[in-house]
């Protein structure tokens, strides 16, 4: 049998399916009788809505239906719940506004749905929909995250007063105050962490469809977490109990976050399609994804570090606040929260942390968790300030690092900010990362692209993250609504074959692969012999699906625990058949020995044992090799590492080329080292897209101004360079794997080394930080203002 | 209504369009072939490419009755009838250049054409600069270039 377990580099079960075009995305999913839905969407960022007239639109060709929120309102469906509840300061809640699925009584974000439009096909919803005749009354709108708190903005729910959801903070203010009152330098930065768009290349769709004659209902969607959306949906929402709902996530193409969310349109169609009695689809067009789909980001920061005369860092203290957009969408408070403020500490010995976060609502589009939420921007903002303090003490970027790390043998360590690392190694992430990136012999490629008229840059981040989410009883405590918790059912055939349920969910990831290659590891069955399935509440028994780099950590967990009642319920079966003690069973390469004899049973006489028990200990042990198991982790992980990036900027026109990126990252137990290395590239190239390419921009008016892929730059294959990626890994000490997780230290961790870069290359100018997206025509102005001042003096 | 006849994988279809059927809605909704992807409405993500009389074509932004009497090839007809795969999906798979899978039916057919049409061979640069027109958000185009330059010499030999 080829090696095909834990550090295979297999190729991936799932491809030829997708290489040839025999995916099954919700959008190639027709019902039969099937209706379109089309949504009638705000055009306004706020506006009372006055009046709604449908008449044309319902003698339109093909229109079965039209409802709007007073529809909905009628049946009392409930709003869109949020999942996770952060507490102010004073230990009241937060400010939690309703969230009408449809619109009610007012518009408070271009792209708000107000009115569904379900037709024959969807050119007629669409033409219908535009008859529908909406009367508005504009009111003024706040869209930027500084001006939703200035005195007399307008208000996005009349409810929250000051547009303020809550003021959170962590740590002892009045301690971290007395360390800066002492330190011998203080440092300080105003950063932004811009705004994006997640833009997973598969639109969300979904197709609700009810059973008229056993009244149940399934929808198909977009999702990352099936069990997630019935349990929402089902409960808060549509009041429809599990067993009358099947919520089907088939192939998702992406998600990056932006899928985990219990958005609008699934209970549209859903409750709709019971309305009109046949099934409902709808799918979104890429302009509507951009006002709909959850966004990522936008916070604006000040940080400050207090530091004594040799560069170690005493305290940290920061001010952030972070925009919510309209509504609070399902995790979103979790975000500037518990996924940023606890990651402060970073890879350093920082004893005492404070930070406070004000959330606001604005007249824009929900924001919630983009690949590596919340942890990008702590990150960001560290590492940018870390260079600000070498900029500004002129000591050595690299050498403040290594000053201010976290030892290797100080683990496990407790930070200021409520998080225990369990494992890591920072000084070898860094030192395998210069060598790979040859840092040392920089200077004279910069001399050299000097000589081409080229500035050039290198720039380091040194990051950790918190991952593998979570531990449901202390997840709990800080304000979650739901256990984190996963679920692995392993099935073992008569023959000797395995299919696996997870609760888990691929969108890209290969787990139809990697999780495989667990079975081959620990059961010894070839990978040919072991299929996985997720993504359906029918067949898996529970899971919440997949985000936060959790699916190994956690749901590869849950494998390993049901497998190990795999097992010990085999040795059981082999001591009868083997007339041995249970205790003297051995199991390895999919084979039970009694020890010290050349006695032996496979796990195929095992499985047909136990579904034909003819010869069994029927007595005290159940038929059947099918076994269950919850995981519930102990702690987070830890995956962190250092990235390093070179960069060339053209003074002419202010474009950066990214001409190395070097990452090296610990993430624990590699499963596959290829999929792993493809997470880690793809990461990186949204981090490149942050810091040089993406901003979702509003302008006063409220109007969604990069609202398109026309205006919205994604980073395309001329915009980014080959990767050298590598890890080095440390494991995981709680889970049984030691994997640490994978999916988001690529954005996590190259943003800030990209920004390091282009402000190293700019530092003639006396540049000391630059906001992203470094565009061509920011950096454009900042070099001719610099050239204009250096040629002043 | 216009009735559009094209020869989609070697099969020949006689189809009733709407003036503003696009090729991407007949091949999905009329004939069934969803592998051809829709990712966006502005003619920017690729992921809709087909070959019509064997040059890449974005099937979104082409009336499906600008394809009458057209030869269309889409992901579905790339395959031997074995199964054998083209060898850009070969290169595809051993490269690990998709994730999720949904740009990739575009990105394949955009880089047969982009190997057909550079008989002398590719840089990596022309690569990357022939894949303008399409987008990929999982795997970061790495992996996806490193399987267009695989194939192209595989292709070349045939
Ligand atoms: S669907 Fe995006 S270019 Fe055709
Ligand atoms: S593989 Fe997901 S968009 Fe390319």
């Amino acid at each position: 049998m080829p090696f095909e377990g834990i550090g295979a580099s297999v190729r991936r079960k799932e491809d030829v399916r997708f290489l040839s075009g025999r995916g099954n995305y919700t959008d190639d999913i027709n019902r039969p009788g099937q209706l379109y839905a089309v949504m009638r969407r705000s055009d306004r960022p706020h506006a009372k809505i006055l009046g709604i007239d449908t008449a044309a639109a319902s003698a339109a060709p093909g229109v079965v239906a039209i409802f709007t929120g007073a529809d909905m309102a009628k049946e009392e469906i409930g709003g869109l719940p949020c999942g996770w509840q952060i507490h102010n300061k004073d230990g009241s809640p937060m400010a939690e506004p309703p969230h009408p699925v449809l619109a009610v009584g007012k518009v408070r974000h271009v792209g708000d749905p107000v009115a569904v439009v379900i037709a024959d096909t969807k050119q007629q919803a669409r033409d219908a929909a535009e008859l529908i005749s909406i009367d508005y009354q504009d009111l003024p709108s706040v869209s930027s995250t500084p001006d939703a708190l200035a005195t007399g903005a307008p208000l996005v729910h009349d409810e929250v007063p000051g547009n303020l959801c809550y003021d959170w903070h962590i740590g002892d203010k009045a301690v971290v105050d007395g360390v800066f009152a002492k330190a011998a330098h203080v440092v300080k930065l105003d950063l932004v962490n811009n705004r994006l768009v997640p833009n997973a290349m598969e639109p969300r769709a979904a197709i609700g469809d009810f059973d008229t004659s056993s009244g149940d209902y399934t929808l198909y969607t977009t999702s990352q977490n099936p069990h997630v959306i019935r349990l929402l949906m089902g409960a808060f929402v549509l009041h429809i109990p599990e067993n009358k709902l099947r919520v089907v996530a088939p192939d998702v193409g992406g998600g990056f976050g932006s899928k985990i969310y219990h958005y609008a349109e699934e209970a549209i169609v859903t409750w709709a399609s019971a309305k009109v009695r046949r099934p409902v689809k709808w799918t979104a067009d890429r302009s509507e994804s951009f006002m709909s789909d959850a966004h990522g980001r936008d916070h604006v920061s000040t940080a400050e570090m207090a530091v004594d005369a040799d560069g170690k860092f005493l305290g940290l203290r920061i001010h952030t606040l972070a925009n919510m957009g309209a509504y609070l969408s399902t995790f979103a408070p979790c975000v500037p929260t518990y996924l940023y403020a606890t990651l402060l500490a970073g890879v350093y010995t920082t004893p005492v942390i404070y930070c406070e976060v004000k959330a606001v609502f604005t007249h824009t589009v929900p924001v919630d968790a983009y690949r590596g939420a919340g942890r990008p921007e702590a990150t960001f903002l560290l590492e940018r300030l870390v260079d600000c303090i070498a900029h500004d003490t002129g000591i050595d970027r690299v050498e403040l690092r290594r000053k201010n790390f976290i030892a290797a043998d100080a683990f496990p360590y407790q930070t200021p900010v409520a998080l225990e690392y369990d494992s890591g190694d920072y000084q070898t992430t860094l030192r395998v990362a210069l060598e790979n990136s040859d840092y040392a012999g920089f200077e004279a490629r910069r001399a050299e692209a000097a000589k081409r008229g080229k500035l050039r840059g290198i720039g380091v981040s040194t990051y950790l993250e918190a991952c593998g989410i979570a531990p449901s009883a202390v997840v709990g405590s800080l304000g979650a609504r739901a256990g984190l918790y996963e679920v692995a059912n392993i099935r073992v055939h008569p023959t000797g074959s395995v299919t696996v349920f997870t609760g888990t969910h691929s969108h890209g990831q290969g787990h139809e692969t990697t999780l495989a290659q667990l079975v081959c590891d620990q059961l010894g069955v070839p990978l040919s012999q072991v299929d996985v399935v997720h993504g359906d509440t029918a067949k898996i028994p529970f899971g919440m699906g997949t985000y936060g780099s959790r699916s190994l950590a956690v749901g590869g967990s849950a494998m390993v625990k049901a497998m190990d009642k795999i097992i010990a319920k085999g040795k059981k079966i082999a001591a009868h058949l083997m007339e041995a003690s249970v205790e003297d069973i051995e199991f390895a390469n999919n084979t039970f020995t009694v020890a010290g004899t050349d006695k032996s049973k496979t796990l195929t006489d095992i499985s047909l044992a136990a579904y034909v028990p003819h010869n069994y200990p029927i007595d005290v042990l159940e038929p059947g090799l099918d076994e269950t198991a919850f995981y519930d982790p102990k702690n987070f992980t830890f995956p962190g590492g250092c990235h390093v990036a070179e960069v060339e900027i053209d003074p002419e026109t202010g474009v950066t080329e990214v001409i190395n990126f070097t990452a090296v990252d610990d993430v624990g137990r590699v499963v596959n080292p290829m999929i792993v290395e493809g997470q880690i590239q793809g990461g990186v190239a949204q981090g490149i897209g942050q810091a040089l390419l993406e901003a979702a921009i509003y302008d006063k008016s409220g109007q969604l101004m990069s609202g398109s892929m026309m205006d919205y730059t994604m980073p395309r294959a001329d915009n980014l360079p080959n990767f050298n990626v590598a890890t080095e890994n440390t494991m995981c000490t709680h889970n049984p794997l030691g994997s640490k997780g994978c999916g988001e230290v690529g954005a996590i961790g190259s943003p800030p080394a990209i920004m390091n870069a282009v402000i190293d290359a700019l530092k003639q100018f006396g540049v000391r930080h630059i906001d992203m997206p470094a565009t061509g025509p920011k950096l454009w102005s900042i070099i001719h203002a610099g050239q204009a001042k250096m040629a002043a003096e | 209504m216009p009735q559009v006849t094209l020869t989609v994988n070697g099969k020949q279809h006689t189809v009733t369009v709407e003036g503003r059927t696009l090729l991407v809605e007949l091949l999905r909704e009329k004939i069934g072939l969803t592998g051809t992807h829709v990712g966006c409405d502005t003619s920017q993500c690729g992921a809709c490419v087909v070959h019509v009389n064997g040059v890449s074509a974005k099937s979104c932004t082409m009336l499906a009755m600008q394809a009458d009497g057209a030869n269309v090839t889409t992901i579905e007809g790339l395959a031997a009838a074995d199964g054998t795969l083209h060898p850009m999906q070969e290169m595809f798979r051993e490269h690990h250049a998709l994730q999720c899978g949904f740009c990739t039916p575009g990105m394949v057919m955009s880089a047969i054409d982009l190997v057909n049409s550079h008989p002398q061979g590719l840089t990596e640069k022309e690569i990357r600069e022939g894949l303008e027109g399409n987008l990929c958000r999982c795997t970061g185009y790495h992996n996806i270039v490193k399987a267009i330059a695989a194939a192209a010499p595989l292709m070349h030999a045939k």
